[in-house]
């Protein structure tokens, strides 16, 4: 039977994560994502995983990386400051093409910063924050069911794509607490094992959907691992066609499936001359002013990515075309409206709407926008 | 030519290797194949991982399982892979500024938690690959790309930081004395816990060339004529060992290995 708890936003995604299989935890204590480390500490030994608390924010995501590398799921979580350190090793798995989950608990910044306040801005750190190009895929949960089922996906999505994926989630959905329906199982995916022998065994030599089989250390097979760029055996290459197969590759995996992996959520667009488009925590407020301009007879809607990365924009394109305008309110100084406007610019005028100082929109601070323009 | 025995353990398909005719790489490779051999390792279940820099370039040339990981966390990936699979044997290698520089953090960490993998530190006094810059081994007074009127920093003492932090075997030797390299890595690796191996290499091509001591055998006489067995310095004044390099066993001590105290409390809670 789904049970039904009154949980927070962190716990869910570390309950969503053991649900789907995650058996290691490397984390470093940061505000406001360390509920999900401490949660982790505490359930992990319970079903036989393992949680270790490192010494700084580094090794935790290199000590995730190192265990997935033996087959097991793995993850680690962070903030603001921290997400900024993990970027190096997070480049890495790129690279490497390792399965992981890396949380990110948006508070304010630059540097320090809000360690206790809430912000949406570290969207296009997601999206760009590692050195070089590569296919991103990050989920942007905006209630504490959100934050289970998403982390679910997101496993699910870093073990059929071999890559890191991405949990943005933020200060108020990840410390506020609400019901959450949890069911008895989840559905799960596994990485694609080798079938061929240990002798045959090319270990980035992809198949059809781009993905290579991954082996673990321990299993039979011997491979090299390496952040540089690198052939299908894994070793490092100068050859401008070999660098060209990888570096397009791990773009390409990720461009080619966008359509099962994108996912959106849409109110009230049928009529809709305005649109609001926001995420996270804001999506809240955004509802609850949209339903309530709608009690009011205002012709507005609301659009939600759920997927940041990659960015719904096909699916934003496609909206009724008599939206004459876009209101995008951000806990960040406009980052994910740029992508809005690469979308809908000269299609509808985009309205940025912007709050940088550690609060959340109120719901009438969004109607007040939508009925300035309406 | 290494010993036939070793050739399993080689990808000699993706030789010639990086490193400059004469490096000491070679011959801590070999005497590392040659203890895993010995040890009747498997391949399979071994994993040799490194960070970035010269040294760092050796788990590409060994058939088993091996990482090349970032400028410094190597201790820290090695950590998860031993943690998350302790049946594995993990074999971590490194160079001075990889250990004691950008890595020094994660280096005394893993000598706390005395976790079962050993660190083999590849000290040749300097970055290397990038070129010849000073690294926190690189002597008093001695010259770099970067210390062009001599570095003024004292260097550390990777063994002493080792020890001091809890790692339970800690040894050391020179290129110059192969075989002892040999035996202290089989030590190193049957110790249970973390083992640390400081090998005292040579970059004649960057360091030897700015301190007088440019060609190999340069640098394979004054390790000989430098070193001194643990033994014999426990019987010198601080004086005598002045400039001296103290090999063999250093530390070796018991202590609870990290995996098992984890698996314990997993045993302990789940009842």
């Amino acid at each position: 039977m789904p049970r039904v708890e009154f949980w927070q936003g962190n716990k869910a995604i570390a309950m969503g994560g053991i649900a789907a299989g995650c058996r290691f935890y490397g984390g470093y204590p940061i505000t406001p994502s360390t509920e999900v480390a401490e949660v982790m500490a505490e359930e992990l030994p319970l079903v036989g995983g393992k949680f270790i608390q490192m010494e700084d924010e580094i090794a935790g995501i290199a000590a995730a990386i190192g265990a997935a590398l033996t087959g097991v799921k793995a993850m680690t979580a962070t903030s603001g400051p921290g997400f900024s350190l993990k970027q190096e090793n997070l480049g890495y798995a790129y690279m490497a093409e390792i399965p992981l989950v890396v949380v990110d608990v948006m508070r304010g910044g630059p540097s320090t910063g809000l360690p206790t306040k809430v912000s949406q801005a570290d969207v296009m750190q997601a999206r760009w924050g590692t050195h070089g190009d590569h296919g991103t895929i990050a989920y942007a949960p905006s209630s504490v069911q959100d934050s289970f089922d998403l982390t679910v996906k997101a496993f699910n999505m870093s073990e059929r794509f071999r890559q890191p994926v991405l949990i943005m989630t933020d200060e108020v959905v990840g410390h506020m607490r609400e019901k959450i329906v949890v069911p008895d199982s989840v559905e799960t995916v596994d990485r694609k094992r080798p079938s061929v022998p240990a002798d045959q065994f090319v270990p980035y030599k992809a198949d059809d959907d781009d993905v290579p089989p991954m082996a673990a250390f321990g299993d039979g097979y011997r491979w090299h691992v390496t952040g540089l760029t690198s052939n299908d055996w894994g070793f490092p290459t100068n050859n401008a066609s070999d660098i060209d197969k990888k570096a397009t590759r791990i773009i390409r995996k990720v461009d080619r499936f966008r359509d099962e992996i994108v996912e959106y959520s849409c109110e009230s667009l049928e009529d809709a001359e305005i649109l609001v488009v926001s995420y996270g925590s804001v999506s809240r407020s955004a509802l609850r002013a949209v339903r309530e301009l709608r009690a009011k007879g205002v012709k507005v809607g609301h659009f939600r990515p759920i997927t940041l990365w990659p960015f719904p924009d096909k699916e934003l394109r496609s909206l009724p075309s008599n939206v004459k305008k876009v209101i995008v309110p951000e806990l960040n100084a406009g980052q994910m409206v740029l992508e809005v406007e690469r979308v809908m610019g000269g299609v509808a005028e985009v309205i940025s709407k912007t709050l940088i100082n550690g609060e959340l929109f109120k719901p009438a601070q969004i109607a007040a926008a939508v009925e300035e323009v309406a | 030519m290494p010993r036939e025995d070793v050739m399993e353990w080689l990808r000699s398909q993706f030789m010639p290797h990086i490193w400059c005719p004469g490096c000491g790489h070679g011959i801590v490779m070999h005497a590392l194949l040659r203890a895993l051999s010995d040890l009747q390792k498997d391949p399979t279940k071994t994993v040799i991982s490194s960070g970035i820099g010269c040294s760092s370039r050796l788990p590409g040339y060994v058939n088993a399982c091996t990482l090349h990981t970032t400028h410094g966390r190597s201790l820290a990936f090695a950590t998860g892979v031993k943690l998350a699979n302790p049946e594995l044997t993990v074999v971590d290698v490194m160079g001075d500024g990889d250990c004691s520089a950008i890595g020094g953090n994660h280096f005394i960490h893993a000598c706390r938690r005395n976790i079962g993998i050993t660190a083999i530190v590849m000290n040749n006094n300097i970055y290397g690959m990038t070129g010849g810059q000073a690294s926190p081994t690189t002597p008093h007074g001695a010259y770099a790309s970067t210390t062009p009127y001599g570095a003024i920093d004292p260097a550390f003492d990777l063994c002493k930081l080792a020890i001091g932090a809890g790692a339970t075997y800690v040894a050391r030797a020179t290129i110059a004395q192969p075989q002892l390299c040999e035996t202290l890595i089989k030590k190193a690796i049957q110790n249970d816990g973390f083992s640390v191996v400081e090998i005292v290499t040579h970059c004649h091509t960057q360091f030897g060339r700015k301190n007088k001591r440019s060609r190999p055998l340069d640098n394979f006489n004054f390790f000989k004529d430098h070193s001194v067995m643990k033994a014999k310095a426990d019987t010198m004044s601080p004086e005598e060992l002045e400039g001296k390099i103290v090999i063999g066993e250093l530390h070796n001590v018991k202590g609870e290995e990290y995996t098992h105290r984890y698996q314990q409390l997993i045993e302990r809670v789940r009842g």
